[in-house]
């Protein structure tokens, strides 16, 4: 899933002081989960934005909703009506739902009210880790099912840095060595032979550096030929 | 010292190496004191690249420096900061500028030094890195595209003897050797069993080992090591010893071990040689090693 | 602010504890301030965010949670989840620039009702020192709620 966490109260207020009435319209999917964005978070941030815009001297009106998923046009466009009787939409979904409704709503300035920030899960309830960077081209066989780009913290290839002591990272004794994670899996599996093989620089053409990345599959993908 | 380093490695002769460490801004003075100081008491100089992730004057033009004044440099480059085009870039450029000498580290994590938000890189990782230089020098980049004149490298790499992770660190550690690096700087080393215990797989290998002696300026440092630095441990009498020295004698204690270590290396042939690490205190490396009688 | 300025607070009362004690405070006949207004949860496991904000939001000056001693709780944790919540919603009170000190979080157990009475009153005092919820003096100007 996408991990989120909410802005500051204060920014997300900057960016919508000038609008009068706003939308703010959370998602049902992924930001619901980890607790961001979900129809709860929309309740307490729109309360949040409207006293802090009336201490202000404002007098906002905030509209709430929640839709079941803001990357999808046939959920996106349920919004049609409301989005169009106000001044500008706050989106508490990823950045993905924020660009959805960017995309549908042309003429309506859309905010974001969270930081997207990693694809991964709830190791923990209230504990989120990153898991994988979409790097487009899964090495995850080879590493016994752990990812070096995501939990290695440079990304290593060909095994540990000498930064890796007593299982932990360099940058923060609270993180995990992803290297001895792999290696020890691998032991476990007794599977060590994979790691001897000295491997290339990564492909990064399938990673974003070829610009935004698309997909399409002719057996479900109707060019409009009109 | 005239000879070329690799021509030092081969020769069977006792390595001692130090380190110059490029200054933050543009005032060479007091480096160039110590590459004066340096150059005809060590087989060579490492000069570190933006060390600890803080930003540096760069590696490539110290050791270009260096070459000026006659002394002979190791070029450490690390794969925080550079992407593969940049880093076979420097390559060349520092074969062109006289450098025959490079050190392929990973680097430090760019959240540890001083430019925290920036953008790290580690596109190669340190065996990619001298596979790199070992394309380069068969007259490719790693794109597989000819180049127009090669370069030709004494290729070193590191290892961490006293880490606690040695069985995975082994790996990493063959990978380097079959990949080309033909010596190695270890990080700093007080323990000598340990030491001897990584001897003990390395000399399967007939690679070059350089200990790290990292000299100590006081308890603390080393409690901070301790702390700290990942794969450094400063056995407790050792640190005892320092916490011992006379009020203003703790460098002089720090020296002193220093020097008695190097002589145990040697003495035993525990290791190739040593590189002598005095983070800004170089002047001192002299002294180390008269005292060691090396 | 001004002498006469008498806060409006809400207390959520756990029944199991904070409602009783609340009701023996009163039974006892001890002394404390009126403007309290007690709302009765099961727990404080019941205690949402949303409920401190819209306290705030419609002119409350102060909020305070009552839960059973921890340890304690009828439900095993509910207190426990309640505190993390008071902490969370503090923090966004400073956000919102009411300040988190408007809000705070007390532990009982049924039979302190002087304890109730003490921690009514500090409440008060402390809202005293402070001036009124601002979206109130707003709501009256404008004679009416949200």
């Amino acid at each position: 899933m996408i991990v989120a966490e909410q802005k500051p109260i204060q920014e997300i207020k900057a960016m919508i002081a000038d609008h009068q009435k706003v939308l703010v319209v959370g998602c049902a999917t992924c930001v619901t989960v980890c607790m961001a964005g979900g129809e709860k978070e929309v309740g307490i941030i729109a309360s949040c934005l409207r006293m802090a815009l009336r201490i202000d001297g404002k007098e906002p009106q905030m509209i709430e909703d929640c839709i079941q998923r803001q990357c999808e046009w046939e959920f996106v466009d349920t919004l049609k009506d409301k989005v169009d009787g106000v001044d500008a939409v706050l989106s508490s979904a990823c950045g993905v739902g924020v660009q959805a409704l960017a995309e549908r709503f042309p003429n309506k300035p859309v905010y974001p009210a969270l930081n997207t920030s990693f694809m991964g899960m709830p190791k923990e309830h209230g504990l989120w880790v990153e898991n994988c960077r979409g790097c487009g081209n899964c090495g995850l066989g080879r590493f016994g099912g752990i990812c070096p780009i995501a939990r290695c913290s440079k990304g290593l290839l060909n095994g540990p840095c000498g930064g890796s002591q007593n299982g932990k990272c360099e940058v923060s004794k609270e993180m995990d060595c992803g290297w001895q994670l792999i290696y020890e899996r691998l032991k476990r599996l007794d599977q060590l032979e994979k790691l001897e093989e000295i491997l290339p620089p990564k492909d990064w053409s399938t990673d974003r550096d070829k610009g935004q990345r698309r997909m399409y599959r002719g057996d479900v993908y109707y060019e409009q030929t009109v | 010292m005239s000879k070329q380093f690799k021509d030092v490695l081969a020769s069977g002769e006792f390595v001692i190496t130090s380190e110059i460490g490029p200054p933050k801004g543009t005032n060479i003075e007091k480096m160039l004191h110590h590459i004066e100081i340096l150059k005809d008491k060590v087989h060579g100089m490492n000069v570190t690249d933006n060390q600890s992730s803080v930003m540096r004057l760069s590696s490539v033009a110290v050791c270009h420096i260096i070459t000026d004044h006659g002394g002979e440099p190791i070029l450490q480059m690390t794969c925080r900061d550079r992407n593969r085009m940049a880093l076979q870039s420097d390559l060349l450029s520092a074969y062109v500028l006289g450098v025959r000498n490079v050190l392929c580290l990973t680097g430090d994590h760019i959240s540890l030094g001083d430019h925290k938000g920036a953008k790290q890189v580690f596109d190669l990782d340190s065996v990619q890195l001298i596979a790199a230089v070992k394309s380069l020098e068969a007259g490719q980049d790693i794109g597989g595209n000819k180049l127009d004149g090669g370069v030709e490298f004494c290729v070193g790499a590191t290892a961490t003897p006293e880490a606690d992770n040695m069985d995975s660190q082994f790996l990493k550690f063959r990978k380097k050797i079959k990949t080309g690096a033909g010596f190695f700087q270890t990080q700093a080393v007080y323990d000598m069993v340990k030491l001897k215990a990584f001897m003990e797989y390395a000399r399967q290998s007939d690679v070059k080992i350089l200990a790290g002696i990292l000299v100590l300026v006081s308890a603390g440092m080393a409690r901070y090591l301790n702390a700290n630095v990942a794969g450094v441990t400063v056995p407790q009498e050792l640190i005892d010893e320092m916490a011992g020295a006379e009020k203003g004698k703790a460098l002089q204690k720090g020296m002193e071990i220093a020097a008695r270590q190097i002589k145990q290396i040697k003495d035993e042939k525990i290791c190739d040689g040593v590189h002598i690490m005095a983070i800004g205190k170089e002047e001192v490396v002299p002294e180390i090693l008269s005292m060691s009688g090396v | 602010m001004s002498e006469q300025f008498e806060p409006e607070i809400v207390a959520f009362c756990c029944h199991y504890c904070a409602y009783g004690a609340a009701d023996l405070a009163g039974s006892m006949r001890l002394n404390y301030p009126a403007n309290v207004k007690i709302i009765k949860l099961p727990c404080t496991g019941k205690v949402d965010i949303i409920y401190l904000l819209k306290a705030f939001e419609d002119g409350a000056d102060g909020v305070f949670v009552v839960g059973c001693l921890e340890g304690n709780c009828h439900f095993t944790d509910g207190n426990i989840k309640a505190k993390r919540r008071v902490a969370r919603a503090k923090k966004l009170l400073d956000e919102i620039g009411l300040g988190g000190e408007r809000l705070d979080m007390f532990n009982m157990s049924a039979s302190m009702g002087p304890k109730f009475a003490e921690v009514a009153r500090e409440m008060t005092e402390r809202i005293k020192g402070l001036c009124p919820n601002p979206l109130r003096e707003k709501m009256k100007n404008e004679g009416g709620g949200r």
